[in-house]
């Protein structure tokens, strides 16, 4: 599953919204109403599936979904 | 059998044990934490072992199940660790009971750094690794009860006891922002603040120190670890799922230290 696909299903499983709703230019705070213990939620289950590390001061910076499928797929192409 | 699993530190005896024991009465699966240090006498942690064994014997008498597991909860990856392994044989952690706890009693100017951070790792760091550990877990199923044991002490100070009290203090603060961060997870938080029980705490008390609590104490008794486990327990319970960031005093009516 793409790196999207999966915070996709994450971020319906958390905010409880259709997945259509969200866009890879869909900004965190204000279109997903996502609050900080929904984003930290989410990069959670993420460096799980994913087998990463999302350091602290890396993830206040991801303010949008394409934010974090970049940076995530980033993480993963370093690990293989 | 309620079927899930609770998770106590420090319950091979005293308050601890109390606790293990009554969950597993109400078929709760027990993870029975006791004190394992790699660096201490062989002979020690093998003791702990032991009780700890026993309180699963009894824990399997009572008609349930569980396990032992030997951690030194102040310390991070310990903590961690133990976390881990309690996962991977339960599957989940519904209920984590704070209790494990250590008391030197000192004056001020006479307590050493050591003592002091021994006493605030051991009493509050315990409390913040394993919350930490074990809400990475809770808020995956929605679900989670926080039950921190702190001490009436925590609440009003004690002379010779700067550094218990701060560390109970402590777990005030964490409970009730814990209570705050997690309850749209479905994650409730308790601290219970127990006065005088019988336990190895209160057991060197010379008979004038007990006579002089006794006084105090409205119920006129001390209290037995029964009386805080039964109400740990009850808030873990469906009847207590909207009780969320409190302190409980069981103490029997103390008025004043």
């Amino acid at each position: 599953m793409s790196v999207f696909e999966e915070l996709k299903k994450i971020i319906v499983e958390i905010k409880d919204i259709p997945e259509e709703d969200i866009q890879l230019e869909s900004k965190f705070a204000e279109d997903l109403e996502a609050d900080s213990l929904d984003i930290v939620e989410m990069l959670m289950l993420l460096e799980e599936q994913f087998d990463i590390q999302i350091p602290e001061e890396e993830a206040a910076k991801l303010k949008t979904v394409k934010q974090v499928v970049e940076y995530v797929e980033a993480r993963i192409n370093e690990n293989a | 059998m309620s079927g899930k699993t609770v998770l106590v530190t420090g319950s091979s005896r005293g308050i601890g044990r109390a606790i293990a024991l009554q969950f597993a009465q109400q078929g709760y699966r027990v993870a029975v934490n006791y004190y394992d240090n790699p660096d201490a006498a062989p002979e020690l942690n093998q003791e702990n072992l032991q009780q700890a064994q026993q309180v699963l014997k009894e824990i399997e008498a009572a008609g349930s199940s569980g396990m032992v597991v030997g951690a030194d909860v102040s310390k991070s990856a310990a903590a961690q660790e133990m976390v881990d392994k309690i996962i991977k044989e339960f599957g989940q952690i519904d209920v984590l009971v704070n209790n494990v706890g250590i008391n030197k009693d000192q004056l001020l100017l006479r307590i050493s750094d050591d003592e002091w951070e021994s006493l605030i790792s051991t009493n509050l760091s315990s409390a913040f690794y394993c919350s930490r550990a074990a809400v990475k877990h809770m808020i995956r199923k929605r679900y989670g009860r926080i039950i921190n044991i702190s001490s009436v002490v925590g609440v009003s100070g004690n002379a010779g006891q700067v550094h218990y009290a701060a560390s109970k203090s402590g777990l005030l603060g964490l409970t009730f922002s814990i209570a705050k961060e997690y309850g749209v997870r479905g994650i409730t938080a308790n601290v219970i603040a127990p006065g005088f029980i019988e336990s190895d705490m209160t057991a060197g008390f010379s008979p004038e120190q007990r006579s002089k609590m006794l006084n105090g104490i409205a119920v006129g008794r001390l209290g037995t670890p029964e009386d805080v486990a039964s109400v740990a327990v009850f808030l873990a319970s469906p009847g207590a799922s909207y009780i969320s960031g409190q302190l409980i005093r069981v103490d029997g009516g103390l008025s004043s230290l």
